[in-house]
This record gives structure tokens, sequence and C-alpha cells, in this order.
């Protein structure tokens, strides 16, 4: 509604020389510098800074000792505070040692094999982190992860376990049986939006249960469900159909990780080289425009979706033939499907991006459980660091608060700002 | 009441869009406020409005001044308005739309509906309106509609009422009953502030005119002034809004266009049955008010519609029925009438723009893959060809001015091999210069043999470029007239008359 | 006064050709076949039975035997009938009446408990309570969905709401020892997690199904958190909340068939009643109604007429919360007896299914809430009566219906315009 003046260029008689331009690679070594200094990276490590305190809040304040200390803090105060940097302290240092490296084994070989599970646990959330990020550039929400990884492990656990292929083969037989399940769910979604025009955050939704309970129903049938066995699990697949481990068996860190990085690139290419991926952009940021420059923008739908779900089958394709190929229950996605959400916002929706998040979270979950193991911490916590970390990076005026760091003009308008987070 | 605004400011970031605007509005005075697009007015009114805060100056009712925080404090203190954009609830009836903000209610707060009918059938009583407190808005007519804002703001009891822009969306009949209505509420004693950058109705309502150009008061006019002066203090030098251009020299017949008809998804008849073609080297131009078909008939050409009946053929080809892609590959060039949502993307780069329906194939695809050295290239000779303002054609277009963006658009459809070129609206909201710009670039292109249909709902621009003139009405065209056909016969027919009638 | 008298050309009127929707006949036909397929081709011999009485009543009704596979071929001939029908109202382009399409619907459910209870007995009181009681959390979600959404705010939040006000209820109920000052506890923990989307929604303008998606795993992260490192080493003292007892009301609690499962119930499901009904009435009837509409609708109008939009939105989003929080409580102090890690189990998803289903009105998003608990009961008696179809199926049909309901088999659905849309003040 703002009546903006625009100066019309019969009064700004002379024509305005343009700036000169910059060398390409100060330019780009400006914008880097100013995107790291005021811009969404630093937004985002005080958002990881910020939620990271604030789940040291919540460590300290259930910690037993802390509690104890707490009940005589008048009398001796240190005493509390002592308490609480143990708790707090303890807890991350086993978080780090159980994520990054862990100091207490002998020799580099043992002490880095933190890292390679961290490695290990990012392998599905940068694939399914890379397939909701890929749906929200073209303006979809993908909230149908879980459904789409069920599915594709399904598929690449069936291929895993019921049939014999050579080696090498067999592995890309499941592997593109998975990727094609979940390609094929996702589409079902991408499908009804086309067609219907059904919100596809609903229908995702409720692809997940629909999936969950098809999948719980084939493994209590023979198509799923080990022979003779009572419990809903499939059988453990076959030597020629699981990641091969990179390190040996010492360590989990499997190829499905080397997957990942292939897409990875090829998400990069896709969105930022092809022309496939500028169609996707435009639908994204403007579907009406996208149609009208003959954009079949039904189409672009369903191939988003159908590549996201794809993605994601590719996660759920390394849950069943990486890290549990010894047969799986509908357990399998493990939550990895909203995580993956989680990621792709860290991300802010960029392949790269998606991929240092990925590891991160996969850091959190890895060091989580050994910080369970080590100081009762459940590992739940890391839901709620997770959690924190994207409400704080989708609201960068509240970081900004917080840390009373100067408002970038770029970041003013909200509209932006909040299509960066979401799309 | 008497209004005064004195020594507005409102600035945004580093645009002041209004400067020490000062204004008086006596009772029962109807005083125009007279600006291009973009000079001011909106702000100043919604600053008035209380939907702004006026970042200096001060606002006086009866001598008093005022403080309002938003628009409640203004409505009680006896300002209304009529908005451009209809401020109506669609899915809400008329007396809800009426009622919304102040209603009366009953014990436990249920609403007293009975009263808020009672309340505009009173006030569509007094002024003659004919409206049914029960009809819901979206089924209403646009004119009825505008009056359901009237009643909205007198049932508040506005003693001063602000028309912003109310004539845009009118035919010329409609704008007539405007005029009675304004006459009328004068005659009651409302003081009215009409904002307008159409001179003929100032002529013909204003008691007073205040003329604002670029977020600054430029003088008072006598309403009594001529066009050509009221103009040139509009926009701060003498206008010509005629184009320089030599008379047609049409070619053969390019565009036919046959009985056809376009259905909205409800069924209902946007496009009856209409015909017309198009030869190379002239300009047809589609006239009308907003909303009698002409969005929907530019729309059937380029197959973004799906019920289309009829023949449309170019160069002997039919259209319809085919995918967008393949209208624009037989040569159609578009400029959307609404250029920021349907014919740019806003987060995309000037050049990204620029190839935007071109992501297919050759040049700026080979294999799959973007040629994004060839499209600098290309972006950079385009900026420099049309002029476009920019640092950099790594500049996202939302950044641009609304001319600048228009420029992009023309840049990116003249640069294909045309064989046909629609222009929606091409100069909405534009300043004077852009609109000399697009117009000459219409020109040239006519010039260069292409056939070129403009539609417009301006009927200067319609007199200004067009070689022969339809014009629209509830779907239909009244009739196909020469270029040169005088204003007058072209307002009767935007009104549903039939050419012959008026001749007659 | 008539000074507005223009003459005008009569006006060509614009006809109106109907554009002829062959989506529900055809949805029709295809449930008319698997009908037909399923009761009748693959039909079974015996005798269905409906017992519509328990032993407690005090009036008994006799139980209701149908011959099966006559049964279903009588209820398929019908549905076949509501098929024809619909195709010649579509040839005609008219529309078939939604409560045809129900009544097709009732018939379908009808003549599948007939065809998977041959040769046993469905208990239709014992039907009836247990699906009330699934019902229970979905119609609190659903009404707390209903108002965020009527304001503008999409709620995908509520499954969190559901979870905090069930954990609230529990730890506050255990340590007071008064299960009604659990009820507040829910009540403020489900608002809590309203406030916090409410905040980021409206005053950061973040995507509000992003917010929404997040704060779910927000509240399981904390809820079982707290569980683990709390609530279990402190059972007895932090997670036994007393339970509410069932009330039974005089007469009413002793109506045939549907008195046990409306009036023998714990407060509650009465408050529920109350709520459904106050809802709908404040949303439709009442200036808070008008104005929660209407920012809801058009916030810009509402804008205009001096509504304050933001805290509109951030006061009826956090009355949503406080109400799907109450359900959550159902969960504890009604039905469970306990706090669980993760115990709604999605229906939160489901209440967001019934407010879509139920197109944003109360009344019918509380119908849809209870076919959705049916269907999720009738799996349960079904296992017990031994059923013909896997019950994954069953517990399936929730999220199918709600498909074909978003996919617009029910006929063009309207969203509140605004709804998930910030308000920015240009």
């Amino acid at each position: 509604m703002t009546d903006q003046q625009i100066p019309s260029p019969s009064q700004a008689a002379p024509i305005v020389p343009d700036a000169p331009e910059k060398e390409p690679g100060e330019s780009r070594w400006h914008a880097f510098v100013r995107e790291v200094t005021q811009g969404s990276v630093l937004i985002s490590v005080l958002a990881v800074l910020l939620s990271i305190i604030a789940g040291g809040i919540l460590i300290a304040a259930t910690d037993e000792d802390v509690q104890r200390a707490a009940g005589y803090f008048f009398a001796r105060p240190l005493d509390t505070f002592r308490a609480i940097w143990d708790s707090v302290a303890g807890a991350y240092s086993a978080l780090f040692q159980g994520a990054v490296y862990n100091f207490r084994r002998p020799g580099f070989a043992a002490g880095i094999r933190p890292l390679t599970e961290t490695l290990t646990f990012a392998t599905p959330l940068i694939a399914a982190g890379l397939g909701v990020a890929l749906a929200f550039r073209v303006g979809l929400f993908n909230i149908g992860g879980r459904g789409q990884m069920l599915i594709a492990a399904a598929a690449a656990g069936w291929v895993g376990f019921a049939l014999d292929l050579p080696f090498g083969i067999h592995l890309l037989a499941a592997v593109v049986a998975g990727i094609i399940a979940g390609g094929v769910w996702g589409g079902i979604a991408g499908l009804l939006k086309a067609r219907t025009g059904a919100h596809e955050v609903i229908t995702t939704i409720m692809l997940n249960f629909i999936a969950f309970y098809l999948v719980s129903f084939l493994l209590r049938t023979p198509v799923l469900q080990a022979p003779g066995s009572n419990n809903p699990k499939t059988p453990a697949m076959k030597e020629t159909a699981v990641f091969p481990d990179l390190f040996g068996p010492g360590y989990n860190l499997h190829a499905g990780f080397l997957f990942v990085i292939v897409a990875t690139v090829v998400v990069w290419y896709l969105l930022n080289r092809s022309n496939v991926g500028f169609q996707f952009r435009a639908v994204g940021e403007n579907p009406h425009a996208a149609r009208v420059a003959g954009i079949n923008v039904p189409s672009v739908y369903v191939w988003a979706m159908v590549i996201s779900g794809a993605l994601i089958g590719l996660a759920g394709t390394a849950q069943a033939l990486g890290t549990i190929k010894t047969g799986f229950g509908s357990g399998i996605d493990a939550g990895i499907g909203f995580d993956a959400i989680t990621v792709a916002l860290l991300g802010r929706s960029r392949p790269w991006g998606v991929f240092a998040a990925g590891i991160l979270f996969g850091a959190f979950k890895a060091g989580g459980f050994s910080m369970q193991a080590a100081e009762g911490v459940p590992v739940d916590i890391v839901l709620v660091v997770q959690s924190l970390i994207v409400l704080f990076i989708a609201a960068p005026p509240l970081v900004r608060t917080i840390f009373r760091l100067r408002t970038p003009g770029a970041s003013q308008r909200p509209s932006r700002r909040r299509k960066a987070v979401a799309r | 009441m008497k209004l005064e605004l004195r020594g507005i400011t409102k600035r945004f970031g580093a645009l002041t869009a209004n400067d020490a605007i000062s204004l008086t509005v006596e009772p029962g005075e109807i005083h125009a406020l007279l600006g291009e697009n973009g000079a001011g007015k909106s702000t100043l009114m919604n600053v008035l409005y209380g939907l702004y805060q006026a970042d200096e100056g001060s606002i006086l009712l009866d001598g008093v001044e005022q403080h309002f925080a938003g628009p409640g404090d203004a409505m009680r203190a006896g300002i209304g308005m009529v908005h451009q954009h209809f401020m109506l609830i669609p899915v809400f009836t008329v007396a809800e739309n009426v009622m919304l903000g102040h209603e009366q209610t009953k014990a436990i707060g249920r609403l007293d509906l009975a009263a808020a009918r009672a309340r505009v059938r009173e006030i569509s009583d007094r002024f003659g309106f004919d409206v049914d407190p029960d009809a819901r808005v979206e089924d209403l007519p646009v004119g009825v509609q505008q009056r359901v804002e009237i009643i909205k703001a007198l049932s508040r009891d506005a003693k001063v009422l602000v028309f912003d822009e109310p004539t845009a969306v009118l035919t010329p009949q409609e704008t007539d009953e405007l005029i009675a209505i304004m006459r009328q509420l004068k005659a009651a004693g409302t003081s009215i502030v009409f904002i307008t950058h159409k001179l003929r109705e100032v002529r013909a309502v204003a008691d007073r005119v205040t003329v604002i150009r670029l977020g600054k008061v430029v003088g008072e006019a006598d309403p009594q002034s001529t066009n050509a002066e009221l103009a040139s203090l509009m926009v701060g030098r003498s206008v010509e809004l005629t184009v320089q251009k030599e008379p047609a020299k049409p070619g053969d017949e390019a565009l036919v266009v046959r009985n056809v008809s376009v259905l909205d998804p409800n069924g209902q008849k946007v496009v009856n049955n209409v015909s017309f073609e198009v030869r190379r080297g002239e300009i047809l131009a589609i006239a009308g008010v907003q909303g009698n078909g002409q969005t929907e008939i530019t729309e059937a050409l380029l197959g973004l519609q799906p019920h289309v009946s009829g023949e449309i053929l170019l160069d002997g080809k039919s259209l319809i029925g085919l995918p967008v892609r393949k209208v624009l590959d037989a040569g159609v060039g578009f400029v959307p009438e609404d250029r920021t949502e349907d014919g740019l993307v806003a987060e995309f780069t000037i050049a990204e723009n620029l190839m935007l329906n071109r992501s297919t194939g050759e040049p700026f695809v080979k294999g799959g893959t973007l040629q994004l050295g060839y499209l600098n290239e290309f972006a950079e000779q385009k900026r420099k060809e049309f002029d476009i303002r920019t640092q950099s054609v790594q500049s996202h277009v939302g950044r641009l001015s609304g001319g600048n963006q228009q420029k992009v658009v023309l840049a990116r459809e003249l640069s294909r091999d045309l064989r046909l070129f629609v222009a929606a609206q091409p100069t909405r909201g534009l300043d004077v210069g852009s609109i000399e710009f697009v117009h000459t670039r219409i020109v040239q292109s006519r010039d260069a043999g292409i056939p070129v249909i403009v539609v417009s709902t301006e009927l200067d621009e319609v007199v200004a470029l067009a070689d022969r003139i339809a014009v629209m009405y509830r779907g239909s065209i009244v009739g196909i007239v020469p270029g040169d056909t005088p204003r007058d016969v072209l307002g009767l027919m935007m009104a549903g008359e039939k050419p012959t009638e008026v001749a007659a | 006064m008539t000074a507005v008298a223009a003459t005008r050309a009569p006006e060509p009127a614009l006809e109106r050709e109907a554009v002829r929707s062959w989506k529900v006949p055809i949805a029709l036909a295809i449930f008319t076949l698997v009908a037909l397929v399923l009761f009748v081709a693959l039909g079974r011999d015996g005798t269905s039975t409906f017992r519509l009485s328990t032993e407690a009543d005090a009036f008994r009704l006799p139980d209701l035997a149908l011959p099966t596979r006559a049964g279903c071929i009588v209820l398929t001939v019908l549905m076949a009938a509501i098929t024809a029908y619909s195709v010649v109202r579509s040839r005609a382009a008219r529309k078939t009446p939604l409560w045809l399409i129900a009544l097709f619907g009732v018939l379908f459910v009808v003549a599948f408990l007939t065809w998977a209870s041959a040769g046993a007995a469905v208990p239709v009181p014992g039907l009836l309570v247990g699906t009330l009681g699934l019902s229970v959390p979905l119609i609190f979600g659903a009404l707390g969905g209903v108002i965020g959404e009527r304001v503008g705010v999409v709620n995908v939040a509520i499954e969190g709401q559901l979870l905090a006000g069930a954990f609230a209820s529990a730890v506050v109920a255990s340590v007071t020892r008064q299960p009604l000052i659990g009820l507040i506890g829910a009540m403020v923990a489900g608002m809590l997690v309203s406030f916090v989307l409410a905040a980021f929604a409206i005053k950061y303008l973040v995507d509000q199904v992003i917010v929404g998606v997040v704060l779910n795993v927000l509240v399981t992260g904390i809820t079982s958190f707290f569980f683990s490192k709390v609530l279990t080493p402190n059972a007895s003292v932090l997670n036994s909340p007393p339970k509410f007892s069932r009330i039974e009301i005089p007469v009413l609690s002793d109506i045939p068939i549907i008195g046990p499962a409306l009036f023998r119930q714990t407060i509650i499901v009465y408050v529920m009643y109350v709520a459904v009904a106050l809802v709908w009435f404040f949303l439709f009837k009442t200036r808070w109604g008008l104005r929660l509409r209407s920012v809801g609708e058009h916030p810009q109008a509402a804008d205009t007429v001096g509504i304050n939009v933001a805290r509109t939105r951030f006061w009826n989003v956090s009355l949503a919360g406080a109400i799907a929080g109450f359900g959550g409580a159902y969960l504890t102090l009604g039905a469970v007896g306990s706090f669980n890690k993760e115990m709604t189990a999605g229906a939160g998803f489901i209440a967001l299914a019934a407010v879509i289903f139920g197109r944003w009105d109360p009344l019918r998003a509380t119908l849809a809430a209870l076919l959705f608990g049916f269907a999720q009961n009738l799996q349960n008696v079904l296992s017990i009566i031994g059923s013909p179809v896997p019950s994954e199926f069953m517990l399936m049909l929730p999220y199918v219906v709600t498909i074909v309901a978003v996919a617009g088999l029910v006929g063009q659905s309207r969203a509140p315009a605004a709804s998930g849309k910030p308000y920015i003040k240009s």
C-alpha cells in the first residue's frame, strides 16, 4: 500500500553511471565476510550456542547434585555453581567425546571412532534433509519423510533379503528399489497437489500414518516377516546387499555416506546449474509467474515431490542396508523424517548447508547416546536442543535482540526473511 | 467538520513519502487530492486514517489536535474511508461487514443482527442505494460493494469521508452515480477528500483541488482549470500524452479470434463469443473497465485459461488447447497485467528473470545445464538496450522500481522472435518517463511488423496507442472502432452501448 | 429521495454454463464396487448379531440378528442406487447432496460391520463407549485447531499441546492429589505451547507450519526428557495422579444404546459437550466470533475497522492451546492414569485432519473426530470378535478418508482465507 516515489528518468536527467563493477574475487570475498559477520551464518552459530545453553540449563536443573547443593545455596553458594559446572561440563564433554574424539581411548584409530559414528548418524539425516530442502525450494513442505523412509526401507529391505543377486548388483538393485519406492510415495502427495490442489502438508502427514500401518501389516505377513519368527521384524539383509564398511568392521561408517556425498553434489547441480532446478526455483518463488512463463507448474510439483521422496528414500535405504543390517521393524525411520526438517532449516535449504547441518545433528545424536550412557542425561535432550536451534534460526530478530546485534538493512523485510526460512 | 493537516511528514527509511504536506478541508466541501501514481496520496490518507503514524506534523479536526494510534481512533473521531481495495470480508454478509468493529450486542455478547440490518436499510434508503443487508459481499457486483464501503463509513457517523481512487473499478456510468452520491453527501454536510489522478472527475465534482507531486504539495488549483493546466501541475512539466507514431501500415491478418468464449472455474461465462483479428503492423487496443473479460481473453490467448471454446489462429495455426509453453514457442510475447505477480520472480536476479520463459533450450540451456556466462552477457546487453537502471544484473528484480521492472519484462519478451505481442495494462502504476519508454517500444514493435494487442483500462493510453479499438463490456465486444474515435463515444461503449446507437 | 437514477442499457445477462464434476459419482462407484466384491462376491454366510444392550442396562433391548449374506446384498443394492442417482445428478450438472453422501457412508459402515461379524456378535454399546473415549482428545484438539485456523494461525502444534497437557496434568494432579487442579495445569501447559507458536508466528512472522512442527518436536523432547530423568525415578510422587471417576447421569444414562456411551463418563467428557456447544455459539453468534473470523478472513479489513489483529490472534491462539491442553488431560486423568513418553501417538495429527475434514466448523470437526475415533475403536472390537480385515487397514482408515476429503471429494471446502498467512502491516 505504500505509495513510493519513483523518480522518473526524465527528471533524473543525466543517466547515472553504474557503480563500478567490483573485481569478482573481491566481491565474492566481501559477500562472504558480510554473510559471516552479520548475515545468516552468524545467526546460525548464535542459535546453536543459545540452544546449547538452554540444554545446559535443563541438564543442570534436573541434576541431583545440583539440586542437593542448591538446598544449602545460601550457606555455600560455590557448591551450587561447582555442581552446575560439573553436570553441564560433564554432559557436554561426554557428548563431545561421543561425537568427535574420545581422548580416553588409546591411539588415533580408536579415539576418532566417535567421529565416524557421527558421520554414520549423519548419513540418513543429510539424505533426508536434502529431500526436505529440495521440496522447500519448490515451495513445498514435505512432512512425509517418515512414510517415505518406511516405504523405501521396506522396498530396499525386501530386495536386500529376498532376492539372490551377485555382489554389487544386489546392493545397487536394493538402493534403486528404495529410491524409487520413496519417490513413488512422495510422488503421491505431489500428484494429489497437482491434480486436486490438496495441500501437501496434510497429505504427507496422512501418508506417514498410512505407510506406517502398511509396513506394520507387511511385517506380520511373509512378505517382510522373518520366517519362523513371531516378531514383526524382517530377516537380516544378505551380505551382498549391505553397504560395505568404509573403515573395516571396527567402525559402523558404511558406503551409504559416499552415496550421500554424491547426492549432495547432484542436488547442488540440479538446483543451481540445471534448467530443471531453475524451473523448480521459479515455481518455488512465484508459481504464478512460472506458469505464465510456460513452466508446467503441476508437473514441477509432482517431480519435485518424487525427487524429494527419492532422496528421503535414500535415507530409508541407508538405514535398512547400512545402519541396521540385522533386520528391521516399523521403527526403522527412527524419527529421521522429522529431524530432516530441522536439518533442512538449519542448512537453509542449500545443499552444502544441509550437509553441514546433517553432520552437526549427527554429532548430537552420536554424542547424545554416549551422554546418556556416561552421565545419565536422557538422549531426548538432543531433541530439545535441535528444535530450539531451528526456532532461533527461524526468528533472527529474536537472536539479535538477545545478543544486541545491529539489524542489517537487508533483513529488515520480514516477508523476505520468512521466505528465506520457509521456502 | 473541518479537517486540517499541518506539515505532515512521513518517511520510509531513506524515502520521504510525504514532505510537510498541509491541507485544509472545510465542512461540506469536496476537496480533490490530485497526483500521479506514487505521488504520496495514499500514504497521506493512511496517516490520516491512523494506519501510519506521521513522523512530523499534526492532524486537527475542528481546530482540535488529534492523535490516532490506529484506525479505531480515527473512526471514533469521525473519519471514514472508502478504500481503493475494498476492506470488506467476502464471506460475511453486508450487515456483518457494516457492524464489524462496532457491534451492538445483546445479552452474553450475542450479536444484534437485527439492529445492524436496520442500520443498513436506513442508510441505504436515505441515499437510495438498494443494498440487501443479508447478501454475501462476494456475491455483489463491484459497484454495490463500494456502496457497502460507504454505508460502513456512514454507519460510524463519519463526518469526513475519504475516497481513495474510488472510480478505478467503475464504469463511466457507475462513476457518474458515485459523483451524484458524493454531491448528496456534501449537501448533508459531510466533508469529502477525493483522491484521484483522473482529471475529468476532479473537474466534475471538486470544490477545491490540491495537487501533490513527489510527496510535496505543489499548489492549489481551481477545479475549472483546463485539463492541460492540471496535468502539467501534476507531473511537473507540460505533458503530451500522445505518442509520436506514423499511421499504421497494416499487413496480412496474423491473429484470428473467432467466437471465443471463456468459462471461469464456477462455470460463469466471463468471455462471451468474442471475435476479432489483428493484422501485422497494427495495434489493436482492447478497452473497457476493469473486469469486463479483458484479462480472461488475453489469458485465453496465452493458454492460461482452462475452459476456452472457439477458434484462435495465429498465422493459420490453432492455439486453442495448447499449453503455455507451446503458445510461447509459437511466438507469442506477453506482458501480464500484474507484473509482480505474473511477470517476474521477485527473488530472482534480473538476469534470471530475462530467461524466465526460455528455460527449456538454447541459447540459455545446453544439455540441461544453464549457460550462466552467456546469460550474463545477454543481460548486460539488454540492460543497456532497455535502459534498466540497476547496480548489477545480479540484483534481485524485486528491488527495482516499477518502471525498471516493466523494462525487464519488455526486454525479455521483445528479445524473442515474436509473431504476436500482447501487452496487458503495460503502464499501470508507472511514472511518466517509463510510460513514454514503454509506449515507444510498443509502437516500434508494431513498426517492425508485429501484430500487437494492447489491453488497457486507461482511455488515454488506448487513444494514444491504438490503430483500432475493441471495447469490451460484460464479456462481449461491444464494437470495434477506428483509433481516432472520440472519447465520449468510447466512454458510452464502455458502458455497453453499441457504436451504431451512439452514432445515431 | 432518488438522486441516483441513471438509466442503463439492459444488461446482457451472462449465462452460467455448468462445469460438470464427476468426482462424487466416481468415488461412490469405487466404494460400491468395493462393497460388491468384498461383501457380495466374497460374501460370508452366517448370522451377524448386533448386541444392543449390556447386562447392566436398565432397559434391555433384544439382540438384532441379520442373515449376513442377504443383509450385505440389500445394503449394497442401496449403495448402488445412491451411486446411480449421483450419476444422474452429475449428468444434469448438479451436485449430489451431502446428506446422501453421508447416508452412503453409513450404509457402507453397516454393511462392513454386517460382513465382518458373520457368525459373531458386535457389542454396539461397547463400540460406542470406546469410540467416545478415543474421540475425546481428538475433539478437544480439533476445537483448538478450528479456533486457530479461524483466526488465521495454522495450528500444527496440536500434538504438542495435547502432550504438554497430558504431562502437566499428570504431574500437577500427582503433586496436589487433586485432578481438578491437574486440569488447570493442563490448560496452562497447552497455553504455554501456544504462546510460543503465537509469538513466533505473529511477532517474528515465522512460517506457522514450521513453528508447529518444530514445537511438536520440542514438546516431545522436553516431556520425554523429564519423564526419563525426573518422573520415572519418582513415579509415586510425580506420576501417579488420581483419576477422575465416572459420573452417571440419572435417567439419561439409561437410554438404550447411546445412554451408557454419552452419560456414564468423567467430568472431562461433560465439559467437552459444553465446550463444543460454546465454541460453536461464540464463533458464529457473538462479537468475539465475528471479530475472530474477520481476522482470519481478511486481517487488513479487520485492522481498518479498529480491530487489533495481532492481539486477537495471540489471545485466541492461546485459548486454542488451552482447549487442546485440556484434551491432553483426558489421556492421563481420564483414560490411562499416568503419563507416558509420546503417549499422544499422533492424536494431534488426527485432530488436525478432523479440522480439515470438518471444514473448519466446530460441530462438523467434532463429528469428524468421532468418525476417526470410531474407526480406531472398530479395529479394537473387530480384533476381539475375529476380524476378516487386518487391523492395520482399519487404523489406516481415518488417514485415507482425510486424503480423499482433502482431495476434494466432499466438495470444494474453503479454508479461512488468511489462514497461515502472517499479517504484515504495510
